[in-house]
C-alpha cells in the first residue's frame, strides 16, 4: 500500500484542516491545523483532557461508533477527506490501524489474534497466513517468545506481551498509518522500552502517530511533537525544537513540569 | 512500615474514641445478623436435602430407570417414561430457547441499545421473567392445547420455552455488557464490520457467561410443574411421541406424592431426588464455567 513511489521526504500522510470536534455540546477540539508526515513518528502531548486522544480517534473515525460525537472540518488522508459521510469506515480502519492504552487481545489463540484482521480483507492460504503471522509477530518483537505457543489464548500472555500482540495485530493487516493511544501507560519499564524500540522499527514502513502522557517518551521516540492544551493545538514542530527551544510559554511550562 | 505507624500515633489524640466504639459495635451487630441469616438459610437447605436424600435414595433402584410408571394398585414400577419425557421436552426447549434467547440478547446489548424496540423488548422480558409459570401454562393451553384438542409434548416444550427464553435473553445481554468497550473498539479498529465484531469478538469474550445463563435457564425449567399440567399432562406409558401427552418427572411427582400407594410415593421421592441432582449438577457446571472465565482474565 505504502510503497517507495511516494517516499519523497516529508510528504504528508495526513493533513488536518480546521478540525472542530464536539461531544454533544462540548467542543473537544478547536480549529486544529496539523500535518502528519509520512513515515515519521508524530507525538501528541498535553495535560489530561486536552484533546490529544480525541484527535487521534478522529483520524480513524473511531468516534463514529458513538452517536452524539461529531467532527467538522477536514482530515485529508493522502488527499481524501475521511470526514466525508460517504467514507467507508471499515476500509478506512483497515488502512489506519490503532493500538489502545490497555492491551486488548481478542479471546482467541495468539495465531488467530493476528489472523483475524488479515482474514477480513485478504484471503491467504495456510502457508501464506503462517508466514504473515510470523512476519507480524517478528515485527512486534514477540515471535521468539510465542512461536511455540501460537495455539494458546492471547489472554495467557503478560501485559507487555499482550500489548506487543496488539501492535503485531495492527501491523499484520499492513496499514498505512498506525495510531497509538498511550500504548505504554499500562506497561512496566522493560515492556515500555521494547515498545519504544518497536516504534523506531515501524517508522521505516509506517506513518506513526502516538499520544503519550510521558514527555520523555515523546522526546525519545518522535520526530515531530504537537503540544495540545484545552482542545487547541498550541505548538507543533520538530521534536528537538519543541523540547529544546519551545516558542510558546505554555509549551515551555508544560515541558518543564510547571503545570500539567 | 514504621512511617505510617508513627503517623497513626501522632494523630491518635485527635480520634473520637466513642465514635470508634459505636462503629465497632455496629460492625459486630451487622456481622451477627448476617451470620444468623446465613445459618437460617443453611439450616433450611440442609434440612430439605437430608429429607430428600433419605427418602429419595430409599426409593431409588435400578427399576426406576428401566420400568415405566406403574398402574394404580400394581407393584414396583419405575420412572423411565417420565425421565425420557422430561429430557425430550427440556432438549426441545434448549434447541428453541438457545438461538432465540441469544440472538435477542445480542440485539439488546449490541444493536438495539436505547432504541424503542429494545426498550419494549427489555420491558416484556422483565415481565415474562416474573410471570407466574402457571399463567404461561394456561396461555399455552388456551392457544395450543385447546385448539388442537389434545395435550402434547410440543405444547409442554412451548410452555417451558416461554420461561427459559427471557432468562437466556437477560443473561446474554448482561454478560455482553460486561465485555469492555475497548475490546469492541479494538476489533472495529482493524476494519471489522459490526456483525464480525459481535460474533467473533464480543460474543466469544462473553461465551462462558452466556453458556452459564443457558444452563441456569435449563435448571430453572427442569423442575417446573405448573406449565406442564396444562400442556404435556402425563402419560402412564412409555412414549417418545411429542405429539401426544408425554410423561415427565414434575407432574409424576405431583400425582404420585399424594397418592395412597406406597410404591408411588417412593417413586415420587426418587423423581424429586433425580431432578434435584440434575439441577445441582447444572448449577455446579455453571459455577465452574464462570470461575474459569474469571481465572482466565
Amino acid at each position: 500500500m505504502n510503497n517507495q513511489a511516494n517516499s519523497t521526504p516529508l510528504a504528508n500522510a495526513i493533513e488536518i484542516r480546521d478540525l472542530n470536534f464536539y461531544y454533544g455540546k462540548f467542543q473537544g477540539l478547536k480549529n486544529i491545523h496539523l500535518d502528519v508526515a509520512e513515515r515519521k513518528v508524530t507525538a501528541f502531548i498535553g495535560p489530561s483532557g486536552c484533546g490529544k486522544s480525541t484527535l487521534l480517534r478522529a483520524i480513524n473515525r473511531m468516534y463514529s461508533l458513538y452517536p452524539g460525537q461529531r467532527a467538522e472540518g477536514q482530515i485529508n488522508f493522502y488527499g481524501q477527506n475521511i470526514l466525508d459521510p460517504k467514507q467507508d469506515l471499515n476500509m478506512l480502519r483497515a488502512r489506519i490501524g490503532m493500538v489502545f492504552q490497555k492491551p486488548t487481545p481478542f479471546p482467541m489463540s495468539i495465531y488467530d489474534n493476528i489472523a483475524f484482521g488479515v482474514r477480513l480483507y485478504q484471503s491467504l492460504n495456510k502457508a501464506d497466513m503462517d508466514e504473515r503471522v510470523e512476519w507480524a509477530l517478528t515485527k512486534a518483537a514477540l515471535w521468539g517468545e510465542v512461536k511455540d505457543k501460537l495455539a494458546q489464548s492471547g489472554l495467557s500472555l503478560s501485559g507487555g506481551q499482550q500489548q506487543r500482540l496488539c501492535i503485531a495485530r495492527s501491523v499484520a493487516v499492513k496499514p498505512s498509518v498506525i495510531l497509538l493511544d498511550e500504548p505504554t501507560s499500562a506497561l512496566d519499564p522493560i515492556s515500555t522500552a521494547k515498545v519504544e524500540d518497536l516504534l523506531h522499527e515501524l517508522k521505516a514502513d509506517y506513518t506513526v502517530a502516538i499520544v503519550t502522557h510521558n514527555m520523555q517518551q515523546a522526546a525519545r521516540v518522535s520526530d515531530f511533537t504537537a503540544f495540545m492544551y484545552l482542545g487547541e493545538l498550541v505548538e507543533f514542530g520538530a521534536t528537538d525544537k519543541i523540547f529544546v527551544k519551545p516558542q510558546r510559554k505554555e509549551t515551555e511550562d508544560y515541558i518543564t513540569g510547571r503545570f500539567g | 512500615m514504621p512511617t505510617s505507624n508513627q503517623t497513626n500515633v501522632s494523630h491518635a489524640t485527635n480520634l473520637d474514641i466513642n465514635l470508634y466504639r459505636r462503629r465497632k459495635f455496629t460492625n459486630y451487630l451487622g456481622l451477627i445478623l448476617s451470620m444468623a441469616s446465613m445459618v437460617l438459610g443453611l439450616v433450611a437447605l440442609i434440612w430439605i436435602l437430608i429429607i430428600l436424600f433419605k427418602n429419595g435414595f430409599a426409593g431409588l433402584s435400578w427399576a426406576v430407570f428401566t420400568e415405566s410408571t406403574p398402574a394404580p394398585g400394581s407393584e414396583g414400577g419405575g420412572l423411565a417414561n417420565a425421565i425420557v419425557g422430561s429430557l425430550m421436552m427440556i432438549g426441545v426447549t434448549a434447541l428453541v430457547a438457545t438461538p432465540i434467547g441469544i440472538l435477542a440478547g445480542v440485539y439488546l446489548a449490541e444493536f438495539g441499545d436505547r432504541s424503542v424496540v429494545a426498550s419494549v423488548t427489555r420491558f416484556v422480558t422483565d415481565i415474562m421473567l416474573s410471570a407466574p409459570s402457571i399463567v404461561l401454562g394456561l396461555f399455552v393451553y388456551a392457544i395450543l392445547v385447546a385448539q388442537v384438542k389434545h395435550f402434547s409434548g410440543w405444547a409442554g416444550s412451548f410452555a417451558l420455552s416461554l420461561i427459559a427464553i427471557p432468562v437466556v435473553i437477560r443473561t446474554t445481554e448482561n454478560m455482553l455488557r460486561l465485555v469492555p468497550g475497548s475490546l469492541r473498539e479494538a476489533a472495529y479498529a482493524l476494519g471489522a464490520p459490526r456483525w464480525k465484531v459481535t460474533s467473533y469478538v464480543t460474543l466469544r469474550a462473553a461465551r462462558a457467561g452466556v453458556l452459564t445463563g443457558l444452563l441456569l435457564a435449563l435448571a430453572r425449567i427442569s423442575g417446573e410443574t405448573a406449565p406442564l399440567l396444562f400442556t404435556a399432562l402425563n402419560n402412564q406409558f412409555f412414549s417418545t411421541n411429542m405429539n401426544a401427552p408425554l410423561a415427565n418427572l414434575p407432574v409424576v411427582i405431583f400425582q404420585f406424592a399424594m397418592s395412597p400407594y406406597e410404591n408411588w410415593v417412593n417413586l415420587a421421592w426418587a423423581g424429586a431426588l433425580l431432578i434435584t441432582l440434575a439441577v445441582l449438577l447444572l448449577n455446579i457446571i455453571a459455577r465452574v464455567l464462570l470461575r474459569d472465565k474469571k481465572a482466565g482474565h
